[in-house]
């Protein structure tokens, strides 16, 4: 039985907590608010800021309420607390209080774990906007622009739900840590935020279409695993965060597949047999297909970094305690407690990859970067369908997962895409056929001119098949010319 | 012959699998594979609660079929199979339209009712889709009045078209496509516009082959104006008819309540005149709830008075007169619990909303608390009125 969770806007924050009964995190949300609109103003979306931009808005978190779509200047976004609806009865669904009823407290001997998955959470959705921060200036179209600050606009609304967790649930070290959200820069030297992945600069709008594609599905494949969570609160808060992460994933998916559209229509329209002749493709005005793959290989082996080591005490212990579950957890069948359990893991033994079966316990995050291969695989072969339907002879293709990698069992090795493990000569001497260098990004870069005209598109990316909200192809999705 | 059914299908090239809409969905119709996400079709009620949270558009996809396409065929498939040809006549209360963008606008148009609606048991057989974009038919202007007076801000028109020598049957409650002349900015013409039929099946009077339509004019609507400028003689270009749901039931004893704003009327003014010259008094009953900004608003605000109030029960509100405090359809429903509450326990009651989709929270909020005051939970009593064909939503 599900319980509704009414919207209210009695306070500055709408929320379906009842915040306007809680003095006490009312109050410490409202003195976090200002700081969070200068963050906002100072490392958002730089210009367009007063502009008038087609968003979604949820308005409640009923299926029929959750995607209102009106213009809203950004800074005026109504940014809210909502959790998704309270399942009564729900029971911690793994781990040694598997069947116990589901915490609505913080556990005082989980405390400390909890806190710092949620910071880690909340840490990533600010660091995202940041990154993205100047690809207003070189959008291919309107329709672009308006995803990329809708992504921009949710990212910011998951930033609100941990800081809600955190003041609600944690206290004076709550509120420091909300603090330290807002104090932390993407790519700073000084403060960085906490994840690699979240450091790197998003200069293009490939690595934009990329980075939603591979990084913000690690971001799902978390929030699905912490929607598992005992703790309810957590659970429900991600659980609301998960329906919109999927727009992310969609802006991702078809951007990339855009892109690879174009090239082939480009490719075909040329009479341009061979993929790998880069400067013919080139001399088009598109992104040749090796060197959309080159990016692939990139930020996929990125964002599998984010999963940490693959065999992982923290990770074990999470899952013991009840706070992080598995990726869809309740569908899978077995103990749910991983007594005996075994898991296959990769490793280097003696400079070659191996499987050994481990304690399944301490391998949640091997299992959870399998899920997310498995996953991230499906938009690859909807890609490769696309290639074929053009009649392009090209197939791209996920990287080893110990390409290229910097954190676990593969950082000290080099790996070839293929997976064969090479000297570090023979990586050198072939990085660039894998990884992009200085000149394809140059080259890239050389393509993202903006395109302002409704309706109109860039020429290294194909227009979407249908328009958000089902709107013509020529709606007008970011008002630049009137406040 | 096997009737043709509506079917609910997913667009497996333009979805990105992030399974929101089986997420959404209340009656877990929807189920995945590793290749693609699908409805399965037994189980799928049209409640349309997947429609919104799916972040890609690829959810809204309909197919009328013969035979529905079982999961396996559509976990098999890389892109969605083209429609079938289907002909044309009567349809089962699952169809509502055999073209997919008028199906798309009626589903809409009657989400507010939470499921898939059904005919009441004894409404006529409807015929849907027999004039279609490529086979109109043609109606000549037979007269165009103003509804409002000349002061109101708000244009309405009744405008009665006649179809000479063409079959054209239409029933109570059924709607009509207007195909408006010219072609939009990007050179596409313009797609049809629905408008529900204001009068009854027989014609204005009976016996006269022709309908009537119930026309507010909006600003810049390309399909409105062209209706509220046409002039006696002019022709005019229609498809359908459509909809097989909300529809009347024949039933003499049946008790209909009907609850409107604006032009929502349209399809109440035919209901209550085929009452009337199919029973007369002595029938089941016919209340009416209309809301307006004022009367000189409110489409047949004249001949309305004339319906004598023992064949209709009337309940006229206005939320813009001086010096009054604004009423609204839903506050005169609560000043009416007692009444509406035995029509929602009374098998023979059928309850017909039509009009803004602005109205449909208010009248659902008052049907909750109606129900409420009883001890019933609106939620499920709704589920079962509409499942007997005894709650209809048509709102726009």
């Amino acid at each position: 039985m599900l319980t509704a969770g009414e919207v209210s806007y009695d306070t500055q924050i709408p929320n379906n907590v009842g915040l306007s009964g809680d003095r006490r995190v009312l109050k410490a949300l409202e003195r976090w608010h200002p700081g969070y609109i200068d963050w906002w103003k100072n490392l958002g979306p730089e210009g367009f800021q007063d502009r008038m931009v087609y968003l979604r808005t949820a308005v409640s978190v009923d299926p029929k309420g959750w995607a209102r779509f009106d213009y809203v200047k950004m800074p005026e976004y109504r940014w809210g607390i909502l959790l998704a609806p309270q399942v009564e009865g729900r029971t911690i669904p793994f781990g040694e209080h598997y069947g116990e009823p589901a915490w609505q407290e913080v556990p005082g001997e989980y405390r400390a774990m909890l806190r710092r998955l949620i910071v880690i959470q909340g840490d990533t959705e600010p660091a995202s906007v940041e990154q993205q921060r100047h690809l207003g200036a070189t959008a291919p179209s309107l329709y672009d622009l308006r995803n990329l600050f809708q992504v921009n606009v949710e990212e910011g609304r998951h930033l609100w739900a941990m800081v809600y967790l955190l003041h609600k649930y944690f206290g004076a070290d709550g509120r420091e840590e909300a603090d330290g959200l807002l104090q932390r820069r993407s790519g700073s030297a000084e403060a960085p935020r906490m994840l690699g992945a979240f450091n790197e600069a998003t200069p293009d709008w490939l690595s934009f279409f990329m980075f939603t594609y591979f990084t913000d599905r690690d971001g799902k494949m978390q929030l699905e695993s912490l929607a598992q969570s005992g703790f309810d609160p957590l659970s429900r808060t991600c659980r609301f965060m998960l329906t919109e992460e999927a727009h992310h994933m969609f802006v991702g998916e078809t951007g990339v597949g855009r892109t690879i559209q174009r090239t082939c229509e480009a490719m075909r329209e040329a009479g341009i047999e061979d993929p790998s002749d880069i400067e013919a493709v080139r001399a088009l005005g598109v992104i040749d297909l090796p060197t959309i793959q080159k990016k692939l290989n990139l930020h996929f082996s990125l964002s599998l970094d984010l999963f940490g080591a693959e065999v992982s005490t923290n990770a074990a212990n999470a899952f013991n305690a009840g706070i992080k579950g598995r990726y869809q957890e309740t569908k899978i069948d077995d103990d749910h407690r991983l007594l005996d359990a075994t898991y296959p893991v990769s490793q280097l033994v003696d400079g070659r990859i191996e499987t050994t079966e481990m304690p399944a316990l301490s391998a949640i995050n091997m299992r959870l970067r399998d899920d997310y291969i498995r996953d991230a695989a499906g938009g690859v072969r909807r890609w490769n369908a696309m290639i074929a339907k053009t009649g392009v002879a090209f197939e791209m293709t996920l990287p080893h997962e110990a390409f290229n990698r910097r954190i676990g069992v593969f950082a000290e090795a080099q790996v070839t895409p293929g997976g064969e493990v090479i000297s570090p000569e023979a990586w050198d001497a072939q990085r660039n056929s894998w990884l992009p260098d200085g000149s394809d990004g140059a080259f890239i870069q050389s393509l993202m001119k903006a395109e302002s005209e409704p309706g109109k598109y860039a020429g290294w990316i194909a227009p979407p098949k249908i328009g958000i909200d089902n709107k013509p192809g020529d709606f007008e999705y970011v008002k630049l010319h009137e406040a | 012959m096997t009737v043709p059914v509506k079917q609910h299908l997913i667009d497996p090239e333009i979805c990105i699998r992030c399974h929101s809409c089986e997420e959404a969905c209340p009656v877990d119709a929807i189920t995945h594979d590793d290749n693609n996400v699908v409805v399965d079709f037994e189980a799928c009620n049209f409640c349309m609660a997947c429609i919104a949270p799916c972040p890609t558009g690829s959810i809204d996809n309909w197919r009328v079929v013969t035979e529905p396409y079982s999961l396996e065929e559509q976990f098999s498939w890389m892109e969605l199979p083209p429609q079938e040809t289907i002909s044309t006549g009567v349809a089962g209360d699952s169809i509502e339209a055999l073209e997919d963008e008028v199906e798309r606008l009626l589903a809409e148009a009657h989400a507010g009712a939470g499921g898939h609606a059904r005919a009441p048991e004894s409404a006529a057989k409807p015929t849907v889709n027999l004039y279609s974009r490529d086979n109109p038919a043609v109606a000549t202007v037979q007269g165009s009045y103003r509804l409002t007076s000349e002061e109101s801000d708000s244009e309405v028109r009744h405008i009665i078209l006649d179809l000479g020598r063409t079959v054209f049957p239409v029933l109570e409650g059924q709607s009509v496509g207007v195909l408006a002349p010219g072609t939009t900015d990007k050179g596409q013409p313009h797609g049809p516009r629905l408008y529900s039929v204001s009068s009854p099946r027989d014609g204005e009077r009976p016996s006269t082959n022709n309908l009537s339509l119930t026309v507010k004019r909006e600003d810049g609507g390309v399909c409105s104006n062209y209706l509220c400028d046409l002039k006696k003689g002019d022709q005019v270009k229609l498809t359908g008819p459509f909809g097989s749901t909300f529809l009347m039931p024949d039933d003499p004893g049946a008790r209909i309540v009907m609850i409107c704003t604006g032009t929502g009327s349209a399809p109440f003014r035919a209901f209550t005149m085929r009452r009337q010259r199919a029973v007369g008094a002595g029938d089941g009953g016919l209340t009416l709830f209309f809301g307006a900004r004022s009367p000189e608003a409110l489409p047949y605000f004249g001949p309305l008075k004339k319906v004598p109030e023992e064949m209709l029960t009337k309940h006229l509100v206005f939320s813009r007169l001086p010096d009054q405090p604004r009423r609204y359809v839903q506050d005169r429903m609560r000043e009416q619990t007692a009444a509406l509450a035995q029509v929602l326990t009374d098998p023979k009651a059928y309850i017909y909303v039509c009009g803004l989709k602005a109205m449909e929270d208010g009248v659902d909020e008052a049907f909750r608390s109606i129900a409420g005051e009883t001890g019933l939970d609106w939620s499920a009593l709704k589920a079962e009125l509409r499942d007997s064909g005894r709650y209809h939503v048509e709102t726009y």
